[in-house]
């Protein structure tokens, strides 16, 4: 095992944290049946642990989230995904916890995934990357988690694909955790979802540029597939409502309609934006593992079907959060969760945040969403040293 | 820890210690928090946000949600007592509520005001106007209470859903409450019916 500061890519903001990396030598066995050895796993960590390690927090990002919590962005130069969330005093207060955030595995931002070296052959993964999963992505936070001395965690926060990881976590090690936030998320991705992102998987993968998969190799980068994923991804981000208000029917630098395919709508122009600044930070590849991962996730697959089966005997305190106007994972979907949990008799609570913002909300400035965070935190925290 | 209502003390000497308890609309969890005395597993559900924050920030465990729509998903006889503090007047069907509430607990406690409480007739009587008293205080348009009763019409309703009173207590205008006998609510017109401001009661299947 070696740890190092480590970063694969070239940093663009001089000042920027680019965090740890740890590399496992024991492989990692993974859902598909293969297993990865080494692996790393990259992340920061914020706070400092207690005495008695048991004022560890686990954030797990989003899709094309990262472990940039709360530092700005080394390649885009951006604070931190959940900056409103995370630091000195914040809901999730690093004076008062240790806060741990890693890159899941099959991104791009430093942990073993398809834009990295495969040992075996010195190239880029590419599509020899196997094919991960949720429970692979908590199995190698678990062993840095343990890398980090840390037997019970007080809490794993997170929202949309991190509430998954949450899910799995309270699952897969339930002596593990004692408090779970999932946040705008679900136990199972829906029909609609997956649709979404195969819309986005095929757009990557028509890209010539794509080549099979071996881009790296033929120094090319499928961005306009990238960023039509993009695009159709970020619509389902955002709520009607919030688009409507945003944007409306207005035209974008001109006065009149141009008759021409140019973006006349601000709408366009936004989501062409949306686009290209992402390629910029992402690896296509990653794009497609990470969806897939998303995909094949249903907790309640290896019981039968029985959501609630899978939390029998958990001892943890669940805080499950949702937005209203959010219909990616609709409050249906987080309630969902809620009552397989109350079946069962474990702790729950469940907040329905009103907000129109989509899916999203969960990363802007949500001022109930902070107060349930905080108070939540306050509780199952009161009893630490 | 402030005084609890008196509805919800009366409500609270009914549930034993160590049970396992619902409390469907427990506003800002005063009540499963005063149960925690009494080392109760308390589960709440509760319709406003705020108040479910105010829950989760004293730790209690507490479902948003809508008595009218989401008793259907909790599994049957899973609590010992299910309760449901002055809030039956204001759901949308307090047939089904109650039909619900004693399937999934064994026992039910319910609060309720009397619309037959002597004041309220007197002010219909001679002002004309709808009633408004201490605990009815709302304009008829502006009401949450769309489904009020008097205690005689909710012992019927008792019937109608094949429970049984086990306990019953008169609350009174002082704040007192007063153990009733639910055989002197079948006369609507005199008794309990007339002089309680609101009743509790602590029922089961048959």
């Amino acid at each position: 095992m070696t740890e190092a500061p480590r970063f694969l890519r070239p940093v663009t903001t001089p000042s920027a944290d680019v965090g740890m990396a740890v590399t496992f030598e024991a492989p990692l066995p993974l859902d598909c049946g293969r297993e990865l050895a080494p692996f790393t796993v990259a992340y920061i960590t914020y706070g400092t642990l207690n005495a008695d390690k048991s004022n560890a927090i686990l954030i797990c990002h989003a899709l094309t989230g990262d472990q940039f919590v709360a530092s700005d962005h080394p390649l885009t130069g951006k604070p931190g995904w959940w900056i409103t969330m995370v630091g000195p005093g914040k809901p999730i207060d690093t004076d008062r916890f240790f806060v741990i955030c890693s890159n899941v595995i099959g991104s791009c931002m430093g942990s073993t995934g398809p834009a990295e070296i495969d040992p075996s052959d010195g190239n880029p993964w590419g599509l020899n990357f196997p094919v991960v999963t949720i429970p692979d992505m908590v199995r190698a936070q678990k062993r840095l988690v343990e890398h980090l001395g840390i037997d019970k965690l007080l809490a794993v926060l997170g929202g949309s694909m991190g509430g998954m990881q949450e899910l799995q976590w309270a699952a897969s090690y339930p002596d593990c955790v004692r408090a779970v936030v999932p946040i705008a998320c679900a136990a199972r991705h829906s029909a609609q979802n997956i649709a979404f992102h195969e819309v986005g998987r095929q757009a990557i993968m028509a890209d010539p540029d794509w080549q099979g998969g071996e881009y790296l190799l033929h120094n090319t980068k499928p961005s306009k597939g990238l960023a039509v994923a993009r695009m159709a991804a970020h619509i389902t981000y955002v709520s009607e409502l919030a688009l409507q208000r945003k944007f409306g029917r207005a035209l974008q630098n001109r006065d009149a309609k141009s008759f021409q395919f140019t973006p006349d709508f601000q709408i366009e122009s936004y989501l062409h934006h949306q686009g290209a600044s992402f390629v910029d930070r992402f690896d296509a590849n990653s794009y497609l593992y990470i969806t897939r991962a998303m995909d094949y996730f249903d907790l309640a697959e290896e019981h039968g079907g029985q959501l609630a089966d899978v939390f029998r005997l958990n001892s943890a305190s669940f805080c499950i959060v949702a937005f209203t106007s959010d219909w990616l994972f609709p409050p249906v979907e987080n309630k969902r969760i809620a009552h397989a949990l109350n079946a069962v008799a474990a702790q729950v609570s469940f907040v329905e945040i009103k907000s129109d913002k989509g899916h999203d909300a969960f990363l802007l400035d949500e001022p109930e969403m902070f107060a349930t965070v905080r108070g939540f935190l306050n509780h199952a925290a009161q009893d630490l040293s | 820890m402030s005084e609890l209502r008196p509805d919800l003390a009366a409500i609270a000497a009914m549930i034993r210690p160590d049970a396992r308890v619902l409390d469907v609309g427990c506003g800002d969890g005063a009540l499963l928090e005063h149960l925690k005395t009494k080392n109760v597993d308390g589960r709440g559900i509760e319709i406003s946000q705020a108040n479910v924050n105010a829950c989760v920030a004293r730790g209690l465990a507490v479902v948003q949600g809508d008595a009218d729509t989401d008793l259907v998903d909790y599994p049957a006889q899973v609590f010992d007592a299910v309760i449901l503090s002055q809030t039956i007047q204001a759901t949308e069907k307090p047939r089904a509520v109650l039909d619900h509430l004693l399937r999934i607990g064994r026992r039910v406690a319910i609060s309720l005001p009397n619309f037959g409480y002597w004041k309220v007739r007197l002010s219909l009587l001679t002002g004309g106007r709808m009633p408004r008293t201490n605990t009815l205080d709302y304009s008829w348009w502006a009401t949450p209470n769309i489904h009020l009763c008097t205690l005689a019409d909710f012992v019927d309703l008792t019937r109608e859903c094949g429970a049984t009173i086990v306990e019953a207590h008169a609350l009174n205008d002082n704040g007192t409450t007063a153990k009733m006998n639910p055989a002197s609510l079948t006369h609507g017109y005199l008794g309990p019916n007339l002089f309680a401001q609101g009743g509790v009661f602590l029922l089961k299947k048959s």
